[in-house]
């Protein structure tokens, strides 16, 4: 049996934690959540040396507070779960600031191992680390490593399993933060001994450390023994108030001062630095890509580049998905019968999961280009330049990730956009930021938006989606103003973040970045929308018609069929019954022909129908004579098409009728009463509220609700053409149709990432919020428009 | 000349070194964290396009906050007399 070491990776953020992590577990990675949290837990494994290395990827954090919820996660899996070695990746090229993290791992006492990163990046810029001093001085093993090109990982891997066959018991070290703060943690520590209720996983003198710092969730613990947690109390105070008047400093001040200070010690003996450049190649281009004027263009330009590249590459791959679910469909419909399984493969699972995979390209090249703002360094950039901007309406310069991710620049997903709303400190800024970001026009949203803009402004659709994308920022903006001056007012919180320098990125982190964003799409297509798919059709199927008015329409048709037999054009060609399905048959045969180009119709061409057929099609064709035919055919052809045309407008009756009567359609019925009022009937209704539950579905909801009645489904137009020869369809509707959609309501899975990263109250404040904001934009826009004379 | 001044008042590629950080709680905690402890060199690197936040170089990186933070901070610069 092969034995486990179980390792953290652990480092500052930007410090090639995440290549680091790649490169040791290549592609055997594994997501999952830190129980009760939604912070994600990535894990993967290694063999080694006889060992079975696994590799528990922690959250980037620069220390080991409370401070933010990353921080809490990575303490408490320390605490709780006890790796046998944490790994601190340290950035060669920032040596005392990661430093600051690894000091905070030898106060807690976890077997510890520095991978000092990047110490080619370091040499260039003139910094030489000395990894046997800085060994001997921090006291624990160093190796030396460049992540991204491979270099030292097996020696990584080498130590990790020499470290890991030690001993693994926890020995705290003792740093001196000057004789008043000592003092107290020798007197908070004896505290804590005394008090036997306190838990016995945390070490006490880190425990102390924690007090005397004021960390939130340590003195709750302390909390568990009333008696100590008042002593400890008074101890903190009388510290305080001493350091106070002596030295002006609050402990947890001096503490980390002492900690750079420790640090400064030890870089000193192990550091040098040969050149002073203080200019190197990441600030130069930071001094044109955040300058203060052009910065903001280039800014715009980057954006604007993104959603041209996005567009423009995945136009194929999409057409090519969307002629491989046409020719699926056609291989199915072949396979089984007419009925309501036919119609629940194609119209409900092929349509509606086909109509999300189809845009699996669009979603999957505009994360590529979101990693690649990420991974090069960009991303902190674009924080930094709009901070004043977001900070005027009540966000944080971190709200533009969440947005940018949601669908900021067109074709992101609120989903993972909600969950980067994590990187938010202050609860009232997140909230904010997690009720606007489905504003967004996510990848969801653009099938509808592409659709309605091709039917009604084919002219300028690049910049319709210009204009929806800027529409769709304002709208955000000012709701989030709206509510950070009323529900969510409160005071801004800081602002203090790293600007990375500049990387080029990995390929292989591109591409595993992009694919885990991606795959959480496609698993929702494979699941929610499945079952959404199944649902809606259902509802749009059930409970149909009666017996009664199925049969009224079937009197309808007989009768049709009766007075085109009675015709005078057409007694004595077609007789009876049997002649007329001859008719039907060999014109079907005909058109097929017709269609596949095939010249030779072999026996059939015998019939005495043959030439009433041709006739027919060159009528319904051209509207003139088939060639060589005597005139003799055109009256019955004539009567025929005419014939066609009546049944065509009983069965789209019956089935207009028929929705109507089904579960959705007595719901869209029931909402037209509110929704006429923007312009939106109840076809459009049915697809809203399927939308609701992914607004995915909504092009193939309309598709369905529109395309009921089609004489022969073979031969279906598009439905952004039918849309736009529809009776009560016209620019103003699709424009107030697009706002609509834009603001009703997040998503079912949304609804659900918006409850878990906040509660059911905001969750549910999010969809009644949502739907009075889009109900009354597009009142306002339907009624104006109608005022101006555009609803035509 | 050397001159105690507060970090907003520092003017781009202006260097100095840090005397006082004054923040209290979370966020004095955050930023000495990040390495803005006394008797650190900075210099200021950059502003946003609306002044605010300013980017700052200390020890071997680059970090930026908004202005009412660097209130709380306090450098000694040198002033041309």
């Amino acid at each position: 049996m092969m034995r486990k070491i179980r390792i953290a990776l652990s480092g500052n953020p930007n410090s090639g934690k995440t290549t680091t992590f790649n490169a040791i577990t290549g592609a055997r990675q594994h997501i999952a959540n830190y129980p009760g949290v939604t912070v994600e837990k990535k894990y993967g494994s290694v063999n080694h040396k006889g060992y079975e290395v696994e590799v528990v990827d922690l959250p980037g954090t620069y220390s080991l507070t409370a401070y933010s919820l990353e921080e809490i996660v990575a303490r408490n899996f320390l605490v709780n779960e006890r790796p046998d070695v944490v790994v601190d990746i340290v950035d060669a090229s920032n040596l005392d600031r990661n430093l600051y993290l690894a000091v905070q791992f030898k106060e807690l006492g976890i077997p510890l191992i520095i991978a000092l990163n990047m110490v080619d990046v370091a040499k260039t810029r003139g910094t030489k680390v000395d990894e046997e001093a800085l060994s001997d001085l921090f006291g624990v093993p160093v190796v030396p490593m460049v992540a991204r090109s491979n270099k030292g990982i097996q020696d990584l891997l080498d130590k990790i399993v020499e470290v890991a066959q030690e001993d693994h018991e926890w020995r705290p070290e003792i740093i001196t933060y000057g004789n008043d703060i000592d003092e107290g943690l020798n007197k908070i520590e004896d505290v804590i001994k005394k008090a036997p209720t306190l838990d016995k996983k945390y070490p006490e003198r880190w425990l102390a450390l924690k007090c005397l710092e004021g960390d939130d969730q340590i003195m709750e613990l302390m909390k568990g023994d009333l008696e100590s947690s008042r002593e400890i109390e008074g101890i903190r105070k009388r510290i305080s108030k001493h350091t106070m008047n002596t030295l002006e400093e609050e402990p947890e001040g001096i503490i980390a001062d002492h900690r750079y200070g420790y640090i400064a010690g030890i870089t000193k003996k192990s550091v040098k630095r040969e050149i002073e450049s203080r200019l190197n190649l990441s600030d130069k281009v930071d001094k044109v890509l955040t300058n203060r004027v052009i910065g903001p263009v280039i800014m715009l330009l980057i954006l604007y580049g993104i959603y041209e590249f996005t567009f423009r590459i995945s136009e194929a791959p999409v057409g090519w998905l969307e002629v491989f679910f046409g020719w699926l469909k056609g291989i199915v419909s072949g396979l089984i019968p007419d009925g309501y399984l036919h119609s629940l493969v194609v119209s409900g699972i092929i349509d509606g999961v086909g109509g999300v995979l189809g845009f699996v390209p669009l979603i999957m090249f505009m994360f590529f280009a979101i990693a690649i703002m990420e991974d090069f360094g960009y991303m902190a950039r674009v924080a930094y330049m709009l901070d004043r901007v977001l900070r005027w309406f009540g966000l944080h310069g971190s709200s533009v990730m969440a947005l940018l991710i949601s669908g900021g620049i067109s074709g992101g997903c609120a989903v993972p956009g909600v969950m980067a709303t994590r990187t938010l400190r202050d609860p009232k800024e997140r909230i904010a930021t997690l009720l606007v970001v489905p504003f967004m026009n996510c990848g969801a949203k653009l099938p509808v938006f592409g659709m309605l803009i091709a039917a009604f402004f084919a002219r300028d659709r690049a910049r319709m989606l210009f204009v929806f994308t800027i529409l769709s920022w304002s709208f955000a903006l000012f709701a989030a103003k709206i509510l950070r001056s009323t529900m969510l007012r409160g005071p801004k919180t800081p602002f203090v973040m790293e600007l990375p320098p500049y990387r080029v990125p990995t390929i292989k982190g591109l591409f595993i970045h992009t694919w885990e964003r991606t795959w959480q799409y496609i698993k929702k297509a494979g699941t929610i929308i499945l079952g959404v798919s199944i649902l809606l059709w259902a509802m749009m199927t059930f409970p149909g018609l009666s017996g009664e008015e199925r049969q009224f329409y079937e009197d309808q048709r007989v009768e049709n069929r009766m007075s085109f037999l009675t015709s005078p054009d057409v007694k004595g060609l077609v007789q009876n019954e049997k002649d007329m399905k001859d008719l039907e048959e060999v014109l079907g045969r005909y058109e097929g022909s017709f269609k596949d180009g095939m010249e030779n119709p072999g026996s059939i061409a015998e019939s005495p129908f043959w030439p009433v057929a041709e006739q027919i099609v060159s009528l319904k064709k051209s509207g003139g004579r088939a060639q060589g035919e005597t005139v003799l055919y055109i009256p019955l052809a004539l009567a025929y098409i005419d014939y066609g045309e009546k049944n065509g407008a009983i069965g789209l009756e019956e089935q207009q009728a028929a929705l109507r009567g089904t579960i959705a359609g007595r719901i869209g019925l029931l909402m037209e009463g509110i929704t006429s009022t923007i312009g939106f009937d109840y076809r459009t209704n049915i697809a809203l509220v399927g939308g609701f539950l992914a607004k995915e579905v909504i092009v193939s909801t309309l598709g369905t609700a529109y395309s009921l009645g089609e004489v022969d489904p073979e031969d279906s137009i598009p439905l952004s053409e039918k849309l736009r020869n529809e009776p009560g369809w016209n620019p103003l509707v699709a424009f107030t149709l697009i706002l609509f959609i834009m603001l009703y309501v997040p998503c079912f899975i949304t609804v659900i990432s918006i409850k878990r990263e906040s509660s059911w109250k905001w969750a549910c404040f999010s969809i009644a919020f949502n739907l009075v904001m889009a109900y009354l934009v597009s009142l306002a826009v339907y009624q104006v428009g109608l005022a101006l004379g555009l609803g035509t | 000349m050397k001159k105690i001044i507060k970090m907003r008042e520092m003017k781009e590629n202006q260097r100095g070194i840090i005397k006082k950080v004054s923040a209290r709680g979370n966020m004095g905690r955050r930023i000495r964290e990040m390495g803005l402890v006394p008797d650190v060199q900075i210099w200021v690197q950059g502003r946003a396009p609306l002044k605010d936040p300013v980017a700052i170089k200390l020890r071997d990186f680059t970090l930026t906050l908004r202005n009412q933070e660097a209130d709380n901070i306090l450098v000694e610069v040198e002033e041309p007399s």
